[in-house]
């Protein structure tokens, strides 16, 4: 029992390290305080998955009485602990991925136009704005064929990241 | 086909699509966040290693100090030594003669030939030599210099200056020798002129390749345009920052035959650059910050130009003073005429010293009061209050500084009432920040332009961006680490008492910081650095398996090898300081005793035996003196997974 409260004891010291880690990245004046706009990088630096929808509510529950832009890490510590500790909003495995995308391209041509990712990612869902779609069309799109193919976006991203 | 069917099969499908629309843009947003998150901790490590570098160059010039104590026969023997490192400024018109009478400027050289009285082409020919890659003669680039410092001499500590609405003021931040950007400013903003000032807020060299070429083409349109064009100095505007960052070598490499000559009317050059500008009475425009006990009426009449470097703290050199007052750096000391060989060099008293250190170094956080700036050894951290308070004192409004890189090449801070510019974009690293620039004029809102500059045609992937910055970052942090590999090896093995060759995270990451000095975020960095095993547990030696420094010397202790490593920059520094005719070659005996005072003063427990022996095997010239570029060249980093043979670590 003694053993098992330790455990998680040191589990939480740790998160509040790493959290505090990536919270002091963004604090540009050194006041324990980031730009409310900055909070989604962080929580998802973390490894979290939140949706926009997700992070609203999460943001909801840090902000001050009275928003002032900024959020304090007083505020983010408590909640953002919980939510390494209960593991919420894991990240999309990579299977679940390529089959969203299959989802997309019902006739298997393996590849989606310029237009159709636009439209999909614009339209649908919680659309991106115009620069998260330009983003994303500069690192996807194969120039040649002006359209994305997944499988391989997938690939590259993934051996990207690790 | 009834509707009801096909309906719901829609509805299904574009359930479907939504759901999978979902997925995709969760998944972008969490790794575009994740390439955010990365870009930024690499910032953070150029930015703390650049910082810790600048700790150092502190503690060099303590050391300085330090030598001259405890070094006596230095202080009699070699006089031109001490003259050097504290000495009087050259005289005048006299010396101006004697430079230039020597230099001829032969037929043959094709690059831009200046007139004096210089006007605005002369301004157009330097930029359109310079996009050519061509170089000033250095004739030329003295008589800019004997003629700004004649005009600097006019001028007082701080610059005041007027804007209208039909005549706004441009403010320019670091450009640290990157020519491109001021090329960029020039393009969009206009040339300098009567209807265009501009304020360049100090640090125009060192870094950069093109320090010289900014150099004079600030000069020359300062020469032009001496009421428009407003330079402040920088902490980079000092022979020995110069030294180490490399504006030194820049110049030595460019001009081989006449470089010493530059340097020296330079350091002259850069002490009578003003402080400050003040526009409109209301904003104060300084290069680093303030402290709360910035004094600007003091600073009006203290006599700028002693201000020599600002790393070399007064210090009294006459015998006598120092065993009566017993002198360590950080006694309070009042100016004295001080006499070496005969000629009067003369100092600033220990607190204006430390006045124009704080307007140089200090950074403001947004934490109040006043504290010292530990991470750059110089300055202080200033708070909202100082601001207000200082700005207040003075009747000012506003704050306009430089010093630190921005990501977005600006930053506002302190409830608006502090603006720090900065001009050189991509500074650390292709892709690391933008650059900006101000316009602004009295009675209207200040206005921010951005930039990135970049030789490439077309801008690569962010992802491709971020992997090169952070690779640039990782790899400059890991030639830290393994100057420090003995020192981290202790730390590790006395936190594991089972000899297990593990840590916990917290552990390592706690020697790490110990160790290293670098408050960085080391768990989110573990993944680049270290093996961690399937428990979270981190196999402490892998810390250092991709590099290793190279031994010069197989019979020579690794010790050794790493601190002179992880010293060489102090110590080019040293022996560029002791080698007055720059020949690069000191004598063997003055190597051993520098090295001596070096080790005493900064604590390094090497056996002297073992550094002769280095010495002596190094193939260096048998007749007693030591080539010491060579010698510190062969110190370097070998990255296990280099294609080349040798890795490039950049001595200053």
């Amino acid at each position: 029992m003694a053993d098992d409260r330790d455990r998680e004891e040191i589990a939480v010291a740790e998160f509040h390290k790493k959290i505090k880690e990536a919270f002091e990245v963004f604090d540009h004046e050194s006041n324990n305080t980031v730009d409310v706009r900055e909070i989604g990088t962080i929580i998802r630096s973390l490894g979290c998955c939140p949706s926009e929808g997700d992070l609203h509510d999460l943001i909801a529950e840090i902000e001050e009485e009275e928003p002032t832009g900024y959020i304090r890490y007083e505020k983010f510590l408590p909640v953002m602990t919980e939510v390494l500790l209960e593991r919420r909003y894991r990240p999309i495995p990579e299977d679940v991925l390529l089959r969203a995308f299959e989802v997309l391209d019902p006739a298997k041509r393996g590849f989606l136009t310029k237009e159709e990712l636009i439209k999909y990612m614009t339209e649908e869902g919680e659309p991106f704005s115009q620069e998260e779609m330009e983003e994303m069309l500069s690192a996807a799109i194969d120039p040649e064929s002006n359209s994305v193919h997944y499988k391989d976006y997938i690939t590259m991203m993934v051996i990207d990241e690790n | 086909m009834g509707c009801g069917t096909s309906s719901s099969m829609k509805d299904r499908k574009s359930e479907n699509a939504l759901k999978a629309a979902l997925i995709i843009q969760n998944w972008y947003r969490g790794y575009s966040a994740r390439l955010k998150a990365r870009h930024r901790y690499a910032l953070t490590i150029f930015q703390s290693i650049e910082y810790a570098d600048e700790q150092g160059q502190l503690q060099l010039s303590n050391f300085f100090s330090f030598m001259l104590e405890n070094y006596t026969h230095v202080r009699e023997k070699d006089r031109e030594l001490v003259t050097r490192l504290f000495g009087s400024s050259i005289q005048d018109n006299k010396d101006r003669q004697d430079y230039l009478g020597l230099i001829d400027v032969p037929d043959s050289y094709s690059g831009p030939r200046l007139q004096f009285p210089l006007t605005f082409t002369d301004i157009d020919l330097l930029i359109e030599a310079f996009k050519q890659q061509q170089i000033l003669h250095a004739y030329y680039v003295l008589e800019v210099l004997f003629e700004t410092k004649k005009v600097l001499q006019q001028m007082p500590n701080f610059t005041h200056t007027k804007t209208s609405p039909s005549k706004e003021i441009t403010i320019c931040g670091d450009l640290h020798g990157k020519l491109d950007d001021l090329f960029f400013i020039f393009y969009k903003n206009g040339l300098p002129s009567v209807s265009n000032p501009y304020v360049f807020n100090g640090d125009f060299v060192d870094r950069g390749k093109n320090s010289m070429e900014i150099l004079m083409i600030l000069f020359v349109s300062f020469l032009v345009y001496p009421n428009d064009l407003h330079l402040n100095r920088g902490n980079h505007e000092d022979f020995m920052m110069n030294m180490r960052y490399g504006f030194t070598k820049e110049i030595l490499h460019k001009y081989k035959l006449h470089g010493k000559k530059i340097l020296q009317i330079l350091e002259d050059v850069y002490t009578w650059l003003p402080i400050g500008t003040i526009i409109d009475n209301e904003v104060l425009v300084i290069h680093g910050g303030i402290s709360e006990s910035t004094d600007l009426n003091l600073l009006y009449r203290i006599e700028r130009n002693k201000m020599k470097s600002v790393l070399m703290p007064p210090i009294p050199l006459d015998g006598d003073h120092v065993r009566e007052k017993k002198n360590k750096v950080g006694t309070t000391i009042t100016a004295q005429g001080i006499r070496t060989d005969g000629s009067i060099s003369e100092q600033l008293t220990k607190h204006e010293w430390e006045q124009v250190v704080d307007i140089l170094w200090s950074d403001p956080r947004g934490k109040r009061g006043c504290y010292p700036n530990t991470s750059r050894g110089g300055g202080c951290y200033f708070g909202p209050d100082i601001t207000s308070k200082i700005l207040n004192k003075y009747q000012l409004k506003m704050l306009i500084r430089s010093h630190e890189c921005k990501p977005e090449g600006y930053e506002i801070c302190h409830d608006g009432k502090v603006i720090t510019v900065f001009s050189a974009s991509n500074y650390y690293e292709e892709g690391s920040n933008r650059g900006a620039y101000i316009r602004m004029s009295s009675g209207t809102t200040p206005r921010f332009f951005q930039y990135q500059i970049t030789k490439a045609t077309c801008l690569r992937p962010l992802y491709q961006r971020v992997n090169a910055i952070e690779s640039s970052a990782i790899r400059m942090l890991k030639e830290r680490m393994i100057s420090r590999k003995t020192d981290l090896i202790r730390a590790f093995q006395l936190q594991d008492c089972n000899k297990t060759g593990k840590l916990s995270m917290g552990q390592w990451a706690f020697s790490m910081e110990n160790i290293l000095g670098l408050n960085l975020p080391w768990r989110s960095l573990s993944s680049h650095l270290v093996t961690t095993d399937k428990n979270g547990n981190i196999d402490y030696m892998s810390t250092f398996q991709d590099l290793h420094i190279q031994k010069p010397v197989k019979e020579v202790q690794s010790s050794l090898i790493e601190t002179v490593y992880r010293y060489r920059s102090d110590l080019q520094i040293i022996f560029n300081i002791i080698d007055s005719d720059h020949s690069g070659l000191i004598s063997m005996e003055e190597f051993r005793s520098m090295w001596k005072l070096f080790k005493s003063h900064y604590s390094v427990h090497i056996d002297d035996s073992q550094f002769d022996e280095l010495a002596e095997r190094m193939d260096l010239n048998k007749d007693g003196s030591i080539d010491f570029n060579e010698f510190l060249k062969a110190f370097y980093v070998v990255h296990k997974f280099d294609k080349l043979s040798k890795s490039d670590t950049k001595l200053a």
